[in-house]
């Protein structure tokens, strides 16, 4: 008889879903030492995560009326700038006021971002005219904010490819077509692989649900639910670069009330409406109408700027389904871990969702926090000061 | 060129339902398919319904969630600025996401990008192409805007993403790449020569060192065909040749210096 017990292996975790959330949980999971699958259907990052118009949010468009999300936002912006060295724009933002509906809202505003630890400096007209010569010339005041821009898929791609170097086998054009479920255990997948063409079975001791936007149509598989709304908006890419620094409009959400500069491009975002399924996107005329008006108070040259694309993404907003929620603009960006066994009772099986872009490492520190709890291993999260490897190395042969 | 003011948008799922589609204006699709195991590749045809701003990659998905869930396809920004859509529409280089269907006529053959080893259908397998770069690649530079503008307190200089969008369309139009295994490429010619412009900090020796051999900046024949297939203004052809200005300068000032004369 051995007098040496055998190693137990590692815990084995499959995430469904490579966008930023689905990368960054299969990041830290590695580094705590779990093994990780991750299939997507796609490309990584093509559901929601790569279509967003790439800011690095500061959290002052949400330091007045969700500051949850805020706090959030301005603590993983901080992170990310450590974690992922040269993967942004990093001129700063400003928040334009325009009229007088802003200027009252400018007092909220900075007591907001003080209350949420967001730094702010505010200007005078002629100050944010230099730096940013495009600025409607009547702007009133202008106040100053840690805005970036990221580049939305390879600044997640960083996360995988860091993933994959510890360990973590990353598949994409793998697409989950059921989930295999027995005694209301989730136990693995089923999985078509389009790269070759063939169907398979992938077992493990959890499935994570970080499908984001589709999120019901997975747990839908397991006979629960999850309280998401698939909340698209419209976005404009416009050749030329109009400004260095994320420009906003000074009041609450609004359409058309961003503009952030992207390498040669000006992305106009956003508007908002609720779908049931985010696969069936529309790129209605007049939501793209307002990205031109609303993003020329803030910089006129927009409205001459030639165009470059037009497209929808749906956000995955945590809320109800009841019908007040119509624009989606009422439910928090915040972000949830279910832990189905809590709230279902159907075992090995996690969904993670909500959030923002910039908030992703964060959620995926909640998440495997949660997962780490579920399997008995204590094992401290190393996300928040772990350098990742550049998004080239996800390509490394 | 169309302005933003002018840019009208329609959608081909507003207009149709799947079994009306002969009644609503289409293109015919043949796309090239091919899984792992296949013998050969071969075409499928599809008629796709289409509108007036109906771009390629919004077609090839209206195949993908409503005719055949196997097609794979890559993307992710849908603007231009992540460079995965990169395919071949009637043989000529193209990103799915911004070209609109309507300029392609009326059948529309899809394929893969040349000379990158095909993953899946219409999908390459881009480890080929990140293979043949120098081992620092840039990502950011400084921002051309800074000229007109100050620099916000506590900036040093604006910075801004190189226009390279790694979409590998010059490395598929190029005919030297199509017939040597060992030519770098125009893609990772053009990084080179935006490293030995701002180094940021990058030790220019190296990459020049990398770039001047036989196989490295030496090959390339001035076809421009990369230049004439870049999406994003890197115009790679004219890199090539202020690398090699760079290279020349540097034996005339030095003789004797990298190799011989």
């Amino acid at each position: 008889m051995s007098t040496r017990a055998p190693r137990a292996p590692a815990a084995h975790v499959l995430i469904v879903g490579g966008g930023g959330t689905g990368g960054a949980l299969a990041h830290d999971l590695a580094l705590r030492g779990l093994k990780v699958t991750l299939v997507e259907r796609g490309e990584l990052t093509s559901g929601t995560t790569g279509r967003h118009h790439g800011l690095l949010h500061s959290g002052a468009r949400y330091a007045v009326h969700d500051r949850e999300s805020a706090v959030e936002c301005i603590e993983e912006n901080t992170i990310l700038r450590r974690i992922c060295p040269g993967s942004f724009e990093e001129n700063d933002g400003l928040f334009v006021g325009l009229d007088d509906e802003d200027m009252a809202y400018l007092e909220v505003f900075l007591q907001g971002c003080a209350d949420c630890g967001i730094p702010t400096q505010v200007l005078r007209p002629d100050e944010a005219l230099r730096l940013e010569p495009n600025l409607n010339p009547d702007l009133k005041v202008a106040v100053r904010v840690p805005d970036g821009t990221m580049d939305a898929m390879r600044m997640p791609l960083r996360f995988f490819a860091t993933a994959a170097h510890n360990g973590a086998d990353i598949r994409p054009y793998m697409e989950v077509t059921d989930l295999i479920v027995h005694d209301r255990v989730v136990s693995g997948a089923v999985v078509h692989d389009h790269v070759t063409g063939r169907d398979g079975e992938i077992h493990a001791d959890v499935v994570v649900n970080a499908t984001g936007p589709w999120s019901e149509q997975i747990a839908r598989m397991a006979e629960v639910e999850v309280p998401i709304q698939p909340s698209p908006g419209v976005l404009l890419a416009l050749r030329g670069r109009l400004c260095n620094m994320v420009v906003n409009r000074l009041h609450t959400s609004g359409d058309g009330d961003i503009v952030v500069p992207q390498r040669a491009l000006s992305i106009v975002g956003t508007s908002s409406w609720t779908v049931d399924d985010p696969d069936d996107l529309d790129v209605p005329q007049d939501h793209v109408d307002r990205m031109v008006e609303e993003g020329s108070k803030l910089i006129p040259a927009v409205r001459q700027a030639e165009f470059r694309a037009a497209w929808s993404a749906a956000r995955p907003l945590i809320g109800s389904t009841d019908e007040s929620a119509t624009s989606g603009r009422e439910l928090s960006r915040t972000f949830k871990t279910y832990d189905h066994k809590e709230t279902d009772a159907v075992e090995g099986f996690v969904t993670l969702t909500g959030g923002k872009g910039t908030t992703l490492r964060g959620m995926a520190e909640l998440c495997t926090n949660v997962i780490c709890g579920k399997l008995g291993i204590e094992a401290e999260c190393r996300t928040r000061d772990t350098v990742l490897l550049p998004h080239t190395a996800h390509y490394a042969a | 060129m169309v302005t933003a003011a002018e840019a009208t948008v329609a959608r081909p799922a507003e207009a149709v339902q799947v079994d009306v589609v002969e009644l609503a204006e289409t293109r015919r699709f043949r796309v090239f398919r091919f899984k792992r195991d296949d013998r050969a590749p071969h075409f499928d045809t599809f008629e796709v319904p289409i509108g007036p701003r109906t771009t390629l990659l919004e077609a090839l998905r209206w195949i993908q969630l409503k005719r055949d869930r196997t097609l794979a396809m890559r993307h992710s920004c849908l603007h231009a600025s992540c460079g995965t859509c990169g395919v071949l529409a009637n043989g000529r280089e193209v990103l799915m996401c911004v070209t609109n269907v309507r300029e392609l006529g009326r059948e529309i053959t899809v394929e893969p990008l040349a000379n990158i080893p095909v993953l899946t259908d219409i999908v390459v397998d881009m480890r080929e192409f990140y293979a043949r770069f120098p081992d620092v690649h840039p990502y950011v530079r400084e921002s051309e805007l800074v000229l007109q503008s100050e620099t916000p307190e506590g900036i040093d200089r604006s910075v801004r993403y190189e226009d390279c969008i790694e979409c590998g369309l010059c490395v598929s139009a190029c005919p030297i790449v199509a017939t040597s295994d060992r030519y770098v490429g125009p893609a990772a010619l053009a990084a080179a020569q935006r490293l030995a412009e701002e180094p940021r900090g990058v030790d220019t020796e190296d990459v020049l060192d990398w770039a001047d051999h036989e196989d490295g900046v030496w090959r390339c024949h001035a076809a421009f065909e990369c230049t004439a297939a870049c999406p994003s203004n890197v115009n790679p052809a004219a890199r090539i040749m202020a690398l090699r200005g760079v290279l020349v300068g540097g034996r005339l000032r030095f003789p004797g210096r990298r190799g011989s004369a």
